[in-house]
């Protein structure tokens, strides 16, 4: 049976309905991306999965193995606060040594036990917080704009090891992204949201539906709609070389 | 011993200093300055209601606190504009105690000592309260050390590991409201956030842990209150200002060390 499922679920944020009639599911091993502008109200999609938001109509049902682990878009630390990654790992539940540096090795970041929180970069902050939601050993992984903040060789290797990380546990991915070439190559299911959904289906169905050119197609004439990513070389350009993505957009 | 006011004062002082430690650490990280002030200024009003309707002041003042914290919180929620809402309850709040504390007790009552804590005239009962009150804070934060930590770390993370962190906020304003009715009689009303903010920046600057973090604030808020208890002796100044001018030198201490040991 599924994961998750929503039915027919609308979300208000204060007195505005922000997501309207959204069903879905999530499968066991899948990867499910949701694309949408900001404002369409994905990260509030994702807090009503984790159950901080009620739906003010519908259904969410959690299938009675669900196991998720959350990575925030950010975490913000007030630097008054003293914390070490450990101690951090271990909060609520306590955990030993061992068990916080094998989860920081699961992450990629076996270095970072003893660290100050406050004094890792962006890139270091993300890879933590994946190992703090690998902890518990989760069957379904949400995550919020997990990459906002890294370069694109940072977001590419990371993208990289959530799918390592789906491969050898079999848990499930749900995250919310707009960096769309690097991570629709690794999805199952792309769904298409703008406080409804417009489309979904497998990356090649959604990038060629009419509603998803119409959201990220047309505004900025083809830069940002998908196309297949070539892996023989480094993207280190950034967003904005658009005439090299309309080359490419048009190939 | 307890017949010797001195001792009385300052084991007042001790049990204030190691309730506000753990709690004051959460208002720097949580950076609720401005609910402990808002709280601690509705004690007044508490204190004229007790007294009006003969009931203790200790259960007046926390009711008091009590409401205040939850009135602030619910704004802070519904994300009005916070700042000039949260002046008209802290003040008003404030204004409307001195009015009701002139209008509905006969007997004219000492405002200075609710204002700026009156430790030296601290009976066997207010000892009583106050460690009673003490105990009840520690207690609740030892019970939610680990889940109020992951809330003000991040909220939706806390939801995630299956915590409320609506519930926790509302533990933290009870322990809150428990610490105005507790120190009032120490510090007083108006520097009762002094008593919260300042033993825990100062122990900032040496902490690596939360837990280092909270016992070295214990440690300074107790230093502060007998540096401060002697000093009003010698100098027969005020003692409640003095303890929380000892607290802000260790502060600036705490600043100029750590500025040595970093450079």
């Amino acid at each position: 049976m599924s994961l998750i499922e929503l039915e027919n679920v609308c979300l208000m944020r204060g007195n505005a309905e922000v997501l309207h009639d959204i069903s879905l599911s999530v499968e066991p091993g899948e990867i499910v991306t949701i694309l949408g502008p900001n404002g369409s109200g994905k990260s509030t999609l994702l807090k009503a999965v984790i159950g901080a938001i009620e739906p003010s109509h519908g259904k969410i049902r959690r299938g009675p193995q669900l196991r998720i682990g959350y990575v925030p878009q950010r975490l913000h630390v007030d630097p008054s606060l003293p914390v070490t990654v450990r101690r951090f790992l271990g909060l609520p539940k306590r955990i030993s040594k061992a068990q916080a540096v094998e989860a920081l090795d699961r992450a990629g970041v076996p270095e970072l036990a003893e660290r100050q929180l406050i004094d890792l970069s962006g890139g270091q902050l993300q890879r933590v917080l994946l190992a703090r939601a690998l902890m518990d050993g989760p069957n379904l992984l949400l995550l919020d704009e997990a990459t906002q903040g890294l370069d694109q060789p940072g977001s590419a290797a990371f993208y990289k090891r959530i799918e390592q990380v789906r491969n050898e546990t079999g848990c499930a991915i749900m995250m919310v992204s707009h960096e769309l070439h690097v991570v629709m190559s690794a999805s199952d299911r792309v769904i298409c949201l703008n406080g409804h959904i417009c489309c979904h289906g497998t990356p090649e169905i959604v990038a060629s539906a009419p509603a998803y050119r119409e959201l990220f197609g047309t505004g900025t004439e083809g830069a940002l709609a998908l196309y297949r990513h070539h892996h023989d070389h480094d993207h280190t350009h950034d967003h904005h070389h658009h005439a090299h993505h309309d080359h490419k957009a048009a190939e | 011993m307890l017949d010797d006011f001195l001792v009385r004062s300052a084991l007042a002082g001790i049990g204030v200093a190691i309730a506000t430690a753990p709690l004051g650490c959460f208002v720097v990280w949580r950076r609720m300055a401005y609910f402990g002030d808002a709280a601690a200024h509705a004690a007044i009003l508490g204190v004229a209601l007790a007294l009006a309707f003969e009931m203790s002041i200790f259960i007046g003042v926390m009711t008091t606190a009590m409401a205040m914290g939850l009135a602030v919180s619910s704004l802070s929620q519904r994300g009005l504009s916070f700042d000039s809402a949260l002046g008209v309850l802290a003040h008003g709040a404030l204004a409307a105690g001195l009015v009701a504390a002139a209008l509905l007790t006969d007997t004219r009552i000492d405002l200075m000592a609710f204002l700026f804590g009156d430790i030296l005239t601290v009976t066997r009962t207010d000892l009583l309260v106050i460690w009673g009150g003490a105990a009840l804070i520690i207690a609740m934060m030892l019970w939610r050390w680990s889940a109020l930590l992951t809330v003000t770390l991040n909220p939706d993370l806390a939801r995630a590991a299956g915590l409320s962190p609506r519930r926790e906020e509302l533990i933290l304003t009870l322990a809150i409201a428990v610490t105005v009715a507790v120190a009032l009689k120490v510090v007083g009303a108006m520097l009762i956030s002094a008593m919260l903010i300042m033993p825990a920046a100062a122990a900032r600057n040496f902490s690596r842990s939360p837990e280092v973090m909270a016992g070295i604030a214990a440690i300074i808020g107790i230093a502060s209150t007998l540096g401060g208890l002697q000093a009003s002796i010698i100098l027969d100044a005020p003692t409640g200002p003095m303890i929380v001018c000892v607290a802000a030198a260790l502060f600036m201490i705490s600043l100029s060390l750590r500025r040595l040991t970093t450079q």
